[in-house]
């Protein structure tokens, strides 16, 4: 080049704005039912390409297709449909306490139920889960009392971390679910070094981890791609790819030169790339990954390709970044709309069951949301402060003894 | 009995603890078959096999976010980190989850793990091999900090932080693996080999987390030094006539306090030395806690002698280093004044 060229800045801009019609011409979205399913072991070096398709069971009218169909009877679709509509009613009531002043804040998962009820049916109960702060709905699946999320939410003299997370961080050893860190991707590594001291001890137990589409620019997405790589650690690592990172669309994170799961490619780890609002395919391919990982096949990665419905918190108003008619013209439509009319079509579901399903689901979330909140909400004490003190390390040691006594305890 | 260096301790640590327990872990950056780059893990994959002693990628914040989901599997992983220089890609991973983690799920989740890695300068590392960032972590609640100044303490207090249900940092002042450094770079070294405290049981035993010990008792000043710095104490008092009471912390955090106000008061005066940067240093904080436990027991203004607030500088290293010289000089101004 004689004359020198002049450099230009290149900043990501999304498709539409507020008071713009919604855009979603550039999504790669394959037909459902196109997508073969591989072997579970098959090498990865055979399965490149399927970071740049995504993988869909349910079609247009909502009939399954194709060979990632997992088969699954009318009563797990049923009860999944269930977990999914349990998980909204949950929080949609949270939510109201929230505007009500019961606690300082809350985070829904609108639009992502099948994401996280789909997997935690894919994965076995004792498999243990590093989750991000929007798989509230593994817990629901999991079949954890409402109530026990309720009063961690509340901080009320019943939750069991003593008053000392923001609400929604949950930690529920029992149910396998890792206490949730508001550091984003620190999970990530954690979940590998879980699932490698699980192969270390010859156990059967595979690790899950989860972040959002934004949180792989962090640098411990790429350290857990590396170890889970290295040590073929038998973990399922997961991208929840639900467009928005608070108001950062997903090309702020790198989702405009490439798909998330493309970067599992360069670890020469399977990335696989699922429909997140389609309960089948999420079933079968978190179901694949899964199989792989308790084979000692290693590990893989899934982008859970879905929109974020709801505002990314309490704290949040997405009217100030995104056209409004995107989250009801998404073009892979509802996780629940479109379980629900899969089972019509198979005549194991109807309008009148679900609207009655709809109404005792919501009975039984206020009911719970009763019994939390006759424990306390925002503002009772959730235990005595000198609890806060506990905790720091095992043992009190001298200096924190004297610090409670000072605050006179 | 037998004659250790500081790395012999160290690894001889690691062997008990590997053969006691099976849930005791090794790794970091050339840790496994070739056994570290200061030889601390020499010999352990061949004993105990590849799984249990291994190499890891060049990725710290990986290493310790692993050590942690292992600590929380049931594990009791010790995490090399090669020079404390590089453990701030960890950062995160040590203040807000190690720390935390106990704390936040109000113990229904914790991680037992110990970090290992080398601090301190005089090695000629320049600023990226030398420097001593334990301040850094005292600052934060929920990690214990060890700093041990000879291979009899470095093994006693390794077994008790590998055994600790608390994520400990382990920091080995590199320039005492050894032999007692004085700080006259100028001066033939004394092997651990000629000094009573190389002198280590082959067994097992532990020391206290938590506990200080008196060096050298004295009636006129008390010197709070650790790790390398209590060598540099011994040396100058030794060129001095000043009965200078010396008490190796040993362990930061959690500090013995108790021991400290004890000598002070009896002393009623008190210097500080560390080899970290100055400000908002440990010294700092311990200033403040002997002013805040014994001022009316002090007779002069309590002195902190450290490194400068610079970057280590490759070839000023001994500008830099705070040794004997500049000691001397506090404990004299400490002495003279009313």
């Amino acid at each position: 080049m004689d004359k020198k060229n002049t450099l230009k800045l290149h900043i990501p801009e999304p498709p539409s704005r507020p008071g713009e019609e919604p855009d979603f011409s550039d999504f790669i979205i394959a037909d459902a039912g196109t997508v073969a399913r591989p072997d579970v072991d098959t090498p990865d070096d055979r399965l490149r390409d399927y970071p740049f398709t995504l993988i869909r069971v349910l079609d247009d009218q909502q009939q399954a297709v194709g060979e990632w169909d997992p088969q699954l009877s009318p009563d797990v679709l049923r009860n999944g449909l269930r977990h999914m509509m349990l998980t909204r009613a949950f929080d949609a009531r949270m939510l109201k306490t929230q505007r009500q002043g019961k606690t300082s804040f809350y985070m829904q998962c609108t639009g992502e139920e099948a994401c996280g009820v789909a997997q935690a049916y894919a994965l076995e109960d004792d498999d243990m889960l590093f989750t991000s702060y929007r798989q509230q709905s593994m817990l629901v699946a999991r079949e954890w009392p409402l109530v026990d999320l309720m009063c961690q939410v509340f901080n009320n003299p019943k939750d069991r971390t003593k008053g000392r997370q923001l609400p929604v961080l949950y930690s529920v050893a029992e149910a396998n679910f890792f206490s949730i860190s508001g550091n984003l991707c620190t999970q990530y590594p954690q979940a590998v070094g879980w699932a490698m001291a699980s192969a270390y001890k010859g156990d059967s137990r595979i690790a899950a981890a989860w972040i959002g589409e934004g949180t792989t620019a962090e640098s411990d997405f790429h350290n857990a791609l590396t170890f889970a790589s290295v040590y073929q650690a038998p973990v399922v690592l997961n991208i929840t790819n639900n467009q928005y990172a608070i108001s950062s669309f997903q090309a702020i994170a790198g989702g405009e030169q490439s798909t998330f799961a493309a970067r599992a490619i360069g670890y020469g780890i399977p990335g696989l790339r699922v429909d997140g609002n389609d309960f089948l395919a999420v079933y079968a391919v978190t179901r694949w990954a899964a199989e792989r990982a308790r084979r000692n096949l290693g590990p893989s990665l899934i982008e859970l390709y879905t929109y974020r419905v709801a505002a990314h918190s309490t704290s949040d108003d997405p009217s100030a970044y995104r056209s409004a008619a995107e989250a009801t013209s998404w073009p892979l439509g509802d996780p629940i709309q479109r379980l629900k009319q899969h089972l019509i079509g198979l005549g194991e579901w109807d309008e009148t069951r679900h609207s009655a399903l709809e109404a005792e689901l919501d009975a039984q979330v206020l009911a719970d949301l009763k019994e939390a909140e006759s424990h306390g909400t925002l503002g009772t004490a959730p235990c005595s402060p000198a609890s806060m003190f506990d905790d720091v390390f095992k043992e009190l040691p001298v200096h924190l003894r004297r610090q409670r006594q000072q605050a006179g305890y | 009995m037998a004659r250790m260096n500081m790395i012999q301790a160290i690894n001889s640590a690691m062997d008990i603890m590997m053969a006691r327990d099976p849930d005791v872990l090794t790794f970091g950056e050339d840790v496994g078959y070739f056994g570290g780059v200061f030889r601390a893990t020499a010999g352990l994959q061949k004993k105990y096999g590849k799984q249990r002693c291994f190499d890891t990628p060049i990725s710290e914040s990986g290493i310790l976010g692993m050590a942690i989901g292992m600590g929380v599997y049931g594990l009791r992983p010790v995490a090399e980190i090669q020079f404390a220089d590089y453990i701030y890609p960890a950062f995160d991973q040590l203040v807000s989850e190690a720390a935390r983690l106990r704390y936040r799920s109000a113990g229904e989740f914790f991680a037992p793990i110990t970090v290992r890695s080398p601090v301190g300068g005089g090695i000629y590392g320049g600023q990226t091999h030398s420097q001593s960032p334990e301040g850094v972590f005292s600052h934060v609640c929920g990690l214990k900090t060890v700093i041990p100044s000879n291979p009899y303490d470095a093994k006693g207090l390794l077994i008790s932080a590998i055994e600790d249900d608390d994520p400990v940092l382990f920091f080995e002042p590199k320039r005492i693996y050894n032999g007692p450094f004085e700080g006259y770079h100028d001066r033939p070294l004394t092997p651990w080999s000629k000094h009573p405290l190389g002198e280590v049981p082959e067994d097992y035993y532990t020391i206290p987390l938590g506990k200080a010990k008196c060096v050298r008792e004295g009636a006129d000043v008390t010197v709070l030094a650790y790790g390398t710095m209590v060598h540099v104490a011994e040396a100058a008092v030794a060129e001095t006539d000043i009965n200078a009471e010396i008490i190796d912390l040993r362990t930061i955090i959690p500090l013995d306090i108790d021991t400290i106000v004890e000598s002070v008061k009896k002393t009623g005066r008190c210097v500080v030395i560390h080899e970290a940067t100055r400000t908002s240093g440990f010294g700092a904080e311990l200033i403040a806690e002997v002013q805040e436990y014994c001022f009316y027991h002090l007779e002069a203004p309590i002195e902190r002698v450290t490194g400068w607030d610079t970057p280590y500088p490759h070839a000023f290293e001994w500008e830099y280093f705070p040794g004997p010289k500049r000691l001397k000089e506090a404990l004299y101004r400490v002495m003279e004044a009313a």
